[in-house]
């Protein structure tokens, strides 16, 4: 299954992610390879395997329920490009 | 045409965890914007989410009160979207195996029908933060406090056939998750929110219509208006000869329509898959049963043994029993009184009302379950009337004191003593003496009447206090002796 040029513009739009002409054909290049690979790989027979979620062989750890962050919106704040009291300021998008 | 509703709901409820699903920040509703939004709620680079254990167990204690199959491995997935205050790109959820599978949940409609709602499932998942975008010169204002709070995603079975019954739905929703203690149900604060799936189609038709889905409709009442306005949108849509859409609208309780959420089309393609930063979540079943013995009463068995221990009727029993709080307060009112009917008529009425005209919670009550017990027990043993019990239970919520002071200070002990009530009564009798007259020369049909005017001259001139019962017998001796 290859990737169009269309959909590629379609992914980035989604992710917001401005490609240029040249940068939208090698990442539709690039992509077409990695969905090559798992074409290769669907034809490997998996009846009675159950699907994967996590390559690890681990389950997941739970945390207490405890409260362990102190405000630090200072220093979180200081790297941000634009703040308003207290507020993260971002370029207007209303849904 | 005979049109019919389908409705399908999604509930979101927040969980009353003191710490965010994925991170030690804290959850307070109202704090300052951004304070509890740490690196990993801000989704900078090299932060891995570690989940919170009481999260879930909360959404498992669901699931069991559901009587729903858990997810024994449950998994993590991101939904992909953008939006400026969900800062990693995309949620974490669940999808294909969420923590608590199918499941149902009991209604009682007006007419006292039980009709049974399929619970699709119900999975956990972060909330998003908040934007504002007014007075920031044409930026948005983000606070990402919210982000990562906890929720539990409940979705009902399209079992839904009216607004009414999508009210029942929610309110049964809603009790549950206070009474297990999971979500405070505050609505106002968005504690629990409301999507609906809204559909029509001819009756008697099998496969269901397009439907709409209208977003965060956030109290009873809104749930109610919204759906029947889609309804008849839908239906007048379709008979002058057009098609629903499938889409998102938005519910504005100002002008009390819907309209459509356009710009979101477009982003409907989440592209799900499993989330690599956290491992399938196994569950133990040594876990689940000391959650289900945890379990407190939940509302139907309440409403059942309020009806066989108590002799309530059915009606009175799902009221009482609708949150924990209010069925705890009737049962400590009955535990003084001991008279569950006479509890339960107080509890639903005086108090109710009491608490309605100050839109007081039961737990903000001024009149104490024992304080409002201990009234009654002077009721029963004729201290006090019904009708100067109103006066004693309005003193009690003025903060005047118990029933037995207010009943001593104010003198409004209850005349019982014959001899006190004749002379009072021929005293009222000279005074009317021509009212008297005319009694006696009238027939029994027009009697009837009259004899409530004496009545109420004799109670007026005891200032409320003679028995009543005997007042009536007395007066009856008099008027025709």
């Amino acid at each position: 299954m290859a990737l169009q040029r269309t959909d590629v513009e379609k992914i980035a739009h989604l992710a917001r992610l401005g490609l240029g002409e040249e940068e939208l054909a090698s990442t539709t290049e690039t992509l077409n390879n990695i969905l090559g690979l798992i074409d290769a790989m669907q034809a490997v027979d998996t009846t009675g395997i159950e699907p994967l979620a996590h390559p690890l062989e681990a389950t997941q750890r739970l945390r207490e329920d405890v409260v362990s962050e102190q405000n630090q919106r200072d220093a979180y704040q200081a790297i941000a490009p634009a703040v308003e009291q207290g507020l993260y300021l971002v370029p207007k998008v209303i849904d | 045409m005979q049109w019919e509703t389908v409705i399908g709901l999604e509930i979101h409820a927040q969980l009353a965890t003191q710490s965010k699903i994925f991170s030690g920040s804290a959850t307070t509703f109202g704090a300052d914007a951004n304070t509890q939004a740490s690196l990993v709620d801000l989704a900078m680079p090299g932060t891995l989410p570690v989940l919170n254990k009481t999260a879930v167990e909360m959404a498992l204690k669901f699931g069991l009160a559901i009587d729903a199959e858990l997810g024994m491995t449950n998994i993590f997935a991101r939904k992909n979207y953008f939006y400026p205050d969900l800062p990693k790109g995309y949620q974490t959820s669940q999808m294909d195996d969420p923590v608590v599978g199918k499941g149902h949940l009991d209604i009682t409609l007006e007419d006292g029908t039980v009709k049974r709602i399929g619970i699709t499932r119900a999975h956990l998942e972060e909330d998003a933060g908040k934007s504002l975008h007014e007075d920031f010169h044409g930026m948005s204002g983000i606070d990402l406090n919210r982000a990562g709070t906890p929720l539990l995603e409940i979705v009902s079975e399209p079992d839904i056939r009216s607004a009414k019954e999508a009210v029942a739905y929610v309110k049964a929703i809603h009790a549950l998750v206070r009474y297990l203690g999971i979500c405070d149900g505050n609505m106002a604060e968005g504690s629990l929110r409301c999507d609906c799936n809204v559909s029509v189609r001819p009756k008697g038709q099998a496969e269901f219509g397009t439907r709409a889905e209208i977003k965060n409709v956030n109290s009873f009442r809104f749930i109610e208006k919204a759906i029947n306005h889609e309804v008849q949108r839908q239906i007048e849509l379709i008979e002058d000869g057009g098609k629903v859409v499938q889409e998102t609208r938005l519910y504005d309780p100002n002008k009390d329509q819907t309209r459509s959420m356009r710009s979101k089309e477009e982003a409907n393609d989440y592209r799900y898959f499993p989330c690599p930063d956290l491992l399938p979540v196994v569950l133990d079943p040594a876990t689940i049963e000391q959650l289900r013995g945890e379990l407190p009463e939940l509302p139907p068995q309440k409403c059942a043994r309020f009806q066989s221990a108590y002799g309530l009727s059915a009606y009175d029993a799902s009221v009482l029993s609708a949150s924990r709080e209010l069925a705890d307060y009737f049962e400590a009112v009955n535990q003084v009184c001991n008279d569950a009917k006479l509890a339960a008529n107080w509890v639903m009425g005086e108090l109710s009302s009491l608490l309605n005209k100050d839109n007081l919670d039961i737990e903000q009550s001024p009149v104490s379950a024992a304080q409002l017990g201990g009234m009654l027990l002077r009721i029963q043993d004729n201290t006090i009337s019904g009708k100067i019990a109103k006066m004693v239970f309005e003193a009690m919520a003025a903060g005047e004191g118990d029933a037995d002071q207010i009943i001593e200070s104010k003198g409004l002990k209850q005349v019982t003593d014959s001899g006190a009530i004749e002379s009072m009564l021929d005293d009222v009798l000279a005074a009317n003496a021509e009212q008297v007259q005319q009694y006696r020369d009238s027939d029994e049909a027009k009697r009837g009447k009259m004899f409530g005017f004496f009545v109420g001259q004799a109670m007026r001139a005891s200032k409320g206090k003679a028995n009543p019962q005997q007042v009536n017998e007395l007066l009856k001796k008099k008027l025709e002796g």
